[in-house]
């Protein structure tokens, strides 16, 4: 019997794949990704109550998953592929003509496991709202997951939509911000502070904790005690820390890799450092 | 003329709505309302009693309210979002272009107080330019009905159409004369007077001072047909373009602006497949005012006055 990848194994293979997509492509945003990609991997290879080859759009009976950040496109993508909802080759296709696999996730082709469009920032929470009112209304006891960027949190429809799930007490929604301290433009310190973010979620009536976001079994914990935590009437957010550009790097740390495609010869360098685990596409 | 219209009594637009939001939602139990603060003005308030937990306040806050709606539709709800028109146009346009119509969610955005008619309030809130910015998106459909009847009817219909719609109405008490009851379909303009020398194309308030118009226009021995277009978008193309080919001259009215109206639609049409002259009975690149709505109408010169200057010119240039 073949042996299960581990999720360490599955975070290196998804972090080839977005250095690989983005090269290929030319174009795409490889720094969120790979800050994101831990977890992201937690979240679908262990902890989402989801069926990937009989995925439907509504979301009916199953946990569902939003990315409001859509320009996190390329670690999307790979997690989907890599969990089954497409063939991993069609992750060649990113950003090319006629692609399923669009800049910034679209439901215009049908991708499986994309429910709305995204990329204009700060709108997901709001939407994920909407589901989860759904499911509040169906009496289904699913959850529903939202990624975000720190940046993004700069957007004032996050705000609203912070203010609303607190009031209508949407306690399944788990957030999570990857808080990589970086957006295209520099340092998220820099160019407009978020302050302290934990303390404004805080008071906006959400329940938060904040995780290494590189450490996968911290991780899958944050998720579990969300979890645990349905029906006290919160909405919650896992504020994680992690680095831009994880595990590259001359990528890491940086707002410099935020939206721009590595070369041939920077892609070599970046590969050697992430092992091919899964197989390549 | 081969038939007279009777007002049986003027109501507003936006209470249409809300009998219709009411009479669908007790209809099917997947409707649900949400609204920003505005439950009264948008008449949503015997909805939010009868089903009190399928109505969602959302607060002083549209862009979230969009998006909520969209993730409703996306789950299987049919949500109708309601604010005045200006706040889930303008306000909103990128979640409603990003969540809405490019997503193809089946939110229903319910729009009232469109136009100049708001009155008082002045320009900050009356728009007239939202059936422009909603009919450049593609995917989604626009709908302007022209009095109670024809609302309550729209909004009846939109609820069984798998479709993000953009639904506009009004505040003014305006006359009632559509047939209660009276089948409403998605896209099918409806012919109210048939005529030889110049067709009225006419949407929303303006229809009934068309029928006004086409009243003045008779006693004065001009034959004009009179066709509602309360589908904006898509627009009923055979409709327009036989009507045009048989009286040769055409009016357009409307509560809106020129820029991104029904009129250009339609003009936009004619100079592709049939040109004839075109006359606007719109607003020509202004904000509005305060002022009492009929007072408002006849300065920006919304009115059946203005429709028969329109129309005589249009003949003129056959």
């Amino acid at each position: 019997m073949e042996q299960k990848p581990t999720l360490r194994e599955i975070s290196s293979q998804i972090r080839r794949d977005i250095v690989r997509m983005v090269n290929m492509a030319g174009s795409g945003h490889p720094g969120g990704s790979l800050s994101s990609t831990d977890l992201l991997t937690v979240l679908f290879f262990d902890q989402l109550n989801h069926s990937p080859k009989s995925w439907r759009r509504d979301g009916k009976g199953k946990d569902m998953f939003f990315l409001s950040a859509g320009h996190l496109s390329p670690v999307f993508y790979s997690v989907l592929a890599r969990s089954g909802y497409f063939p991993v080759s069609e992750l060649a296709t990113f950003r090319k003509l006629g692609s399923r696999l669009q800049g910034h996730p679209s439901i215009e082709r049908g991708l499986p496991g994309v429910h709305v469009a995204s990329g204009s920032l700060g709108q997901g929470l709001s939407v994920a709202c909407g589901a989860a009112i759904t499911k509040m209304l169906n009496g289904e006891k699913n959850f529903i997951y939202v990624l975000m960027g720190d940046g993004e949190s700069e957007e004032g429809q996050v705000w609203e939509a912070a203010m609303f799930a607190a009031h209508h007490k949407l306690d399944r929604i788990i957030a999570v911000t990857d808080w990589n301290g970086q957006q295209i433009d520099g340092p998220v310190s820099k160019i407009m502070n978020l302050g302290n973010l934990e303390a404004k979620w805080n008071a906006f009536g959400w329940e938060t904790s904040v995780v290494d976001g590189h450490n996968l079994e911290a991780i899958a914990e944050a998720y579990r005690s969300a979890k645990a935590n349905s029906g006290n009437g919160k909405p919650k957010m896992l504020l994680m820390k992690t680095e831009m550009g994880q595990d590259v790097d001359f990528m890491q740390g940086t707002h410099q890799w935020h939206g721009k495609a590595p070369n041939k010869e920077q892609t070599e360098v970046a590969l050697k450092q992430l092992k091919e685990t899964l197989g390549d596409f | 003329m081969n038939e007279k219209y009777i007002n049986t009594g003027n109501k507003d637009t936006r209470s249409g709505f809300g009998a219709g939001l009411l009479e669908a939602g007790r209809k099917n139990p997947e409707i649900v309302a949400l609204c920003a603060d505005l439950t009264g003005s948008l008449k949503m308030d015997a909805f939010a009693a009868e089903f009190p937990e399928r109505f969602i306040q959302c607060g002083i806050a549209e862009a979230n309210m969009i998006g909520t709606a969209a993730g409703l539709a996306v789950s299987g709800k049919i949500p109708f979002a309601g604010s005045f028109a200006e706040f889930v146009t303008g306000r909103v346009y990128d979640q409603v272009r990003q969540v809405v119509a490019y997503s193809h969610t089946n939110v229903k955005i319910c729009a009232s107080h469109a136009g100049i008619t708001l009155g008082e309030d002045g320009a900050t809130h009356q728009t007239m330019e939202d059936t422009g910015l909603m009919r450049m998106l593609p995917n989604l459909t626009v709908i302007n009905p022209c009095d109670y009847n024809q609302t309550m009817a729209a909004t009846l219909a939109i609820a069984e159409y798998e479709c993000p719609v953009y639904l506009r109405f009004g505040r003014p008490s305006v006359p009632n004369f559509t047939p209660a009851g009276q089948k409403f379909e998605i896209g099918k303009a409806l012919t109210l007077i048939e005529g030889s020398d110049v067709t009225i194309f006419a949407t929303g308030h303006l229809v009934w001072e068309a029928i006004v118009a086409a009243e003045i226009l008779e006693k004065e021995g001009i034959s004009a047909e009179l066709i509602n277009i309360h589908t904006i978008k898509p627009l009923d193309k055979k409709a327009v373009l036989e009507s045009a080919a048989k009286t040769g001259a055409v009016v357009t009215a409307e509560e809106h602006l020129i820029a991104g109206g029904m009129g250009e639609l339609i003009a936009g049409l004619l100079a592709r497949e049939l040109p004839k002259p075109v006359e606007f009975v719109a607003v020509d690149d202004l904000f509005g005012q305060s002022g009492e709505p009929s007072e408002l109408m006849k300065v920006y010169g919304l009115d059946a006055e203005n429709i028969v200057k329109a129309a005589k010119k249009a003949i003129g240039r056959k």
